[in-house]
């Protein structure tokens, strides 16, 4: 069992985008901020801080999970992927694409935790119809497109990856 | 947007849990997907003096059929009892629910037992779970006890757990193989909280069927009808009207009282007639 009393710090160590590393964290340190102020990892970013908008959105060992609604505590010993990560991802060089092409950001603030769950969900789910895709943005919010661009991108994203596979 | 320090206790099992529970009583709240408590904690609406994380008790995410009865580990995510084949055999009208609980995003770390600790008025599983009459298991150092959704849910955020207990499971009864099921709901954006939500099912007995109606987001917990009827609508309407105008919905700017009362008589009488239908 660990107790970590209130205001003093322990030490968090993860592995991040496939690179071990470590910080500080309070008890009530969100993994957010420990992303961003402890790692200096920025990508990730801080909206609503209340699990609502989505922008903070990261891979927590396998699984989508709202930074801001977790501890970085939580994390000790955990496997994490942020946007810093999926950015050097060679299979999502045409997601990016097709997300610049159609216009599915404009000023990019959700644009890190969509793509998050983007690339999470098209691994479990790889030919997704626009229902589909729009059920899962659902738990994004964008305020500058609509979400149409995005919904187009990643249809057509997931329809060239279904093909390319077949061949 | 930042929690007030508090102190964190990671227990590995459930009774250092209990331990901690009974040690620091109400000053304490539990942790498991961290979705409501998270928001509460972030918004300071809650500032407990410690917060006891349970994510690592693995014995809690455990989903097990016994005999006649579904026991879903309080710790079980949103989204793994959604692919469960035991939950989607025993318990389609919970995975009907469930589908409207958050959003993907959410579902892989919110909990099943996190969802009725917190009791919101509108949220779908305590709203099944009442609609089919189940039982929450709840545990402290002096014991387990199961505990009925009529009375466990007594309003808004507010449950007959005691300060040193705990959610550990829900238990629900088996649906019988041709069980009809129904599950609307409606709301502002998908994956919301429910404005109103409704469940219904409806099974063969001989010449009559036994029916079930849950209400979600009409009072300040879940309500519910349950009943016998020859097929006849008449008498359920009736029914479905006396618990609509009993009720004392919220009055706030998400909707009116009159539209909420008018949403439960539409949505109760059709999922609860979609329900006697497909009975078989």
């Amino acid at each position: 069992m660990i107790r970590l009393p209130a205001g003093e710090r322990m030490r968090v160590t993860c592995s991040v985008n496939g690179k071990t590393t470590s910080g500080f964290a309070e008890g009530r340190t969100l993994l957010s901020d420990f992303l961003r102020h402890e790692l200096h990892l920025y990508g990730t970013h801080v909206g609503c801080e209340h699990g609502v908008c989505g922008a903070c959105t990261v891979m927590l060992d396998g699984q989508l999970a709202r930074s801001c609604s977790t501890l970085a505590v939580q994390a000790d010993g955990a496997e994490l992927t942020t946007i810093e990560g999926l950015a050097k991802d060679q299979k999502l060089n045409k997601l990016r694409e097709a997300f610049s092409r159609h216009g599915a950001l404009q000023c990019g603030f959700c644009t890190p935790g969509v793509l998050a769950s983007t690339a999470h969900y098209l691994e479990g789910h790889p030919s997704p119809g626009e229902q589909d895709i729009r059920e899962m943005l659902s738990g994004h919010l964008c305020r500058c497109t609509g979400y149409e661009g995005m919904v187009r991108a990643i249809l057509e994203f997931a329809a060239a990856k279904q093909s390319e596979e077949q061949e | 947007m930042k929690p007030a320090p508090f102190e964190y206790c990671r227990p590995d099992t459930l009774e250092e849990a209990v331990e901690l529970l009974a040690e620091f009583g109400d000053d304490a709240l539990v942790m498991s997907g961290g979705l409501s408590l998270g928001a509460m904690l972030n918004m300071r609406m809650v500032r407990p003096e410690a917060v006891i994380d349970i994510n690592r008790i693995q014995q809690l995410s455990q989903i097990d059929i016994i005999g006649k009865e579904l026991r879903i580990g309080a710790l079980a995510r949103q989204e793994h009892v959604l692919a469960s084949p035991d939950c989607q055999a025993a318990a389609p009208l919970l995975i009907k629910g469930l589908k409207n609980v958050g959003h993907y995003q959410t579902r892989s770390r919110g909990t099943v037992g996190g969802s009725v600790a917190h009791a919101d008025p509108s949220a779908e599983i305590p709203l099944c779970l009442t609609a089919q009459n189940g039982e929450i298991e709840l545990t402290s150092k002096r014991g387990i006890r199961r505990v009925k959704p009529t009375d466990f849910f007594r309003g808004a955020l507010i449950t007959d757990c005691k300060v040193d207990e705990i959610v550990t499971a829900l238990v629900m009864p088996v649906m019988q193989a041709g069980t009809g099921i129904a599950f609307e709901e409606i709301n502002e954006r998908h994956g919301d909280f429910a404005i109103v939500a409704a469940a219904a099912w409806a099974v063969r007995d001989g010449d009559n069927l036994c029916y079930g109606l849950g209400l979600g987001g009409l009072d300040d917990h879940p309500l519910a009808i349950h009943g016998t009827t020859t097929g006849k609508l008449e008498p359920i309407q009736e029914a479905v009207t006396t618990i609509v105008c009993n009720s004392e919905p919220l009055d706030d700017r998400r909707a009116s009282a009159t539209y909420r009362r008018h949403l439960a008589a539409h949505l109760g009488e059709r999922t609860l007639q979609q329900a006697l239908e497909t009975a078989s």
